[in-house]
């Protein structure tokens, strides 16, 4: 049973088609990447998928897990984000005035279980679970290679290296559906080649399920199971790497075709 | 058997640890040996208490402006109408009975709240209880409309809603006596009390920034596409910080009525919300620490700048008197403030002794440089 799934989906920004039909599904434990040329409305998608925005029309499926297919169409963003799905965005968005390690202790509490009065009563609950908290944030930082850093403030980082802390940030929210938006602009071979080798270890580890965008080309056929192609909004073409390279609609899109 | 263990605690302190616990607890006891002397009239006036106490509160306030504005980044205006409401609450409980018969002259006093008189410290107690309750329950209910608006909406919202809580003030003729206000409220709040309720909102600000709340309030702050991405439920949380400044306003302006004596709506105009959002800018929003600081420095800066009112000779040219004189250096002050420490004094970071004694020994060598340069040090 898949772990995403849309139907239809369609968004609609005044009189612009930004997204069209949008069906795709996501399977357990996969990693599926949507490509695309320029305002090809992939960012959109994640957008309806999170809750960010509300679809048009269509509609959105998760599984949360025990089997049920649940729809989340239009769904807050903080209730998606706790049924289990986190996110990357394009633009990084880490808390800029805050360190390292506050970014990812942050999107530990929406698995906080004590309530306010607890916390703020310092009960031995509370120190319980501010420990785990701390415990669990080192781990992802350690996995991400910014132990070192931990104290610094977020903005203080490489680039590089604020993209890696935007994916602590994201498992930090435990979540079994991660999406990854554009998660190799800007970086250089070396550093592409670590960021594949590390969204592979991820999915093995961690038995996540991937759904990403992405420019680099060299990462979409290196790790993909299955791809998806839109274009003006439009789902072009859909298989594995293999098959999808070699289709003419896609190759069309990304280089046009001769005018004869 | 428990000296040894506190010797034991101290000593496994690393050296800067130790020092700077040293170095609090002198300045602990220095301030409640300043707050025993100057309580008992030995090392000031009244005056100089008074302003004091007025410091204080304002601090408190500047807390709880603060906590909304600085750290959970909503632009609210709507502190002068909380203060209103925790004011009003507080007086009318600890307002001896036979007083409240003298000042509700116009109108008599509505029945069940006539014969109410909370006595002494802890009905001052009581009564700053029951401000903050209603106060915070007066901005839940305000909160509902008002949070879901953004930036300068909403802050032309709760300005909104702090004038009609002044309004109706006004027109409750028999539970606010209107616009003659209410006078001869018992000066309970001593120094103990205005610095003792500061004492704890300040511990209360510290942990409620440490738990995971505070850092969702300030994931707010930074980014709310990122934060409700992450799981963080806005308006659950921009309620709960709003409720809690309502909470700690009320409080602050139970005290102030207490330290005022005589309180009218006129005195909860929008001016003082501003007088308190200048505090917080100048302060450095998002710093505990900055908000007492800010509101010491300018409470005192503005009484201490009086003698400018009465007129004053710059040597070849003499200034008559002037009624509000001491607001125009004032600004003038304040923008070179802002001009040099564009985000406050503090600037969101906070105070700490270590901090301190790094600036205080880099001082000599900075003005050193200064001369040695000719003044092109920076």
């Amino acid at each position: 049973m898949s772990v995403l799934s849309t139907e239809n989906g369609v968004m609609r920004f005044g009189g612009v088609l930004a997204v069209d039909n949008l069906n795709i599904h996501v399977e357990e434990n996969e990693i599926v990447a949507i490509i695309g040329p320029n305002g090809a409305g992939k960012t959109t998608a994640f957008n309806m998928i999170t809750g960010v925005y509300r679809p048009t029309e269509g509609r959105v499926f998760l599984d949360c897990g025990n089997g049920e297919k649940q729809d989340i169409t239009g769904r807050r963003p903080d209730l998606i984000a706790a049924m289990g799905v986190a996110r990357t965005f394009q633009n990084i968005r880490l808390f800029k005035e805050q360190s390292v390690l506050d970014n990812v202790l942050l999107a530990n509490h929406v698995r906080l279980k004590n309530g306010f009065f607890s916390a703020m009563a310092h009960w031995p609950y509370y120190y319980k679970s501010e420990r785990e908290m701390r415990r669990r944030s080192f781990e992802l930082l350690e996995r991400v290679g910014l132990v070192e850093s931990a104290n610094e403030m977020a903005t203080s980082l490489p680039y590089g290296l604020q993209r890696r802390l935007e994916i602590a940030r994201a498992l930090a929210t435990q979540p079994r559906l991660l999406l990854l938006d554009e998660p190799a602009a800007g970086m250089n071979p070396k550093e592409t080649e670590d960021l594949t080798q590390f969204v592979a270890e991820l999915r093995k580890d961690l038995g996540l399920t991937i759904l990403l965008i992405e420019h680099h080309m060299q990462i979409v056929m290196d790790i993909s199971d299955r791809i998806y192609v839109l274009d003006y909004g439009k789902t072009i073409a859909e298989g594995t790497p293999k098959k999808v390279q070699d289709d003419p609609a896609v190759i069309a899109a990304y280089l046009g075709v001769d005018e004869e | 058997m428990e000296k040894r263990q506190i010797k034991g605690f101290v000593a496994n302190l690393n050296p800067k640890k130790r020092r700077n616990l040293l170095l609090s607890s002198i300045s602990i006891t220095a301030l409640l040996l300043f707050l025993y002397f100057s309580n008992e009239g030995i090392l000031m006036g009244s005056y100089g208490v008074r302003v004091l106490n007025l410091c204080a509160v304002y601090a408190v306030l500047t807390l709880s402006m603060n906590l909304i504005n600085g750290f959970t980044g909503q632009f609210s205006l709507g502190t002068a109408g909380f203060m209103a409401v925790g004011a009003y609450t507080t007086a009318l409980l600890i307002l001896p009975v036979e007083i409240k018969e003298k000042i509700f002259y116009l109108e008599p006093m509505v029945p069940w709240l006539k014969d109410v008189h909370w006595a002494g410290n802890l009905g001052f107690l009581g009564a700053l209880l029951t401000a903050g309750v209603l106060t915070a329950f007066i901005a839940f209910l305000i909160g509902f409309p008002v949070l879901r608006l953004k930036g300068d909406y909403l802050a032309i919202a709760t300005l909104g809603f702090s004038e009609i809580i002044r309004v109706i003030f006004t027109n409750m003729q028999n539970l606010t006596n209107g616009s003659t206000g209410i006078k001869s409220i018992p000066p309970i709040a001593n120094m103990w009390w205005t610095f003792g309720v500061m004492a704890f909102f300040t511990i209360f600000m510290v942990r409620l920034m440490k738990t995971s709340y505070g850092r969702a309030f300030k994931s707010i702050r930074d980014d709310e596409v990122a934060a409700e991405s992450m799981g963080i439920s806005l308006f659950r949380h921009k309620m709960l910080s709003f409720v809690l400044s309502g909470f700690i306003a009320g409080v602050g302006g139970g005290l102030m009525a207490s330290v005022v004596g005589a309180i009218t709506p006129i005195f909860f105009r929008f001016i003082l919300t501003y007088d308190i959002l200048l505090i917080v800018v100048l302060g450095g929003m998002g710093s505990i620490t900055g908000s007492i600081v800010g509101a010491f420095l300018i409470t005192i800066a503005k009484e201490w700048l009086r003698w400018l009112d009465g007129g004053f000779s710059l040597g070849f040219v003499r200034i008559p008197a002037i009624a509000g004189m001491r607001m125009v250096v004032f600004s003038v002050l304040l923008m070179l403030v802002i001009l040099f420490y564009r985000r406050g004094l503090f600037g969101g970071r906070e105070f700490s002794f270590d901090w301190l004694i790094n600036s205080l020994s880099a001082l000599p060598k900075r003005v050193f440089s200064l001369f040695k340069k000719g003044g092109a040090a920076k």
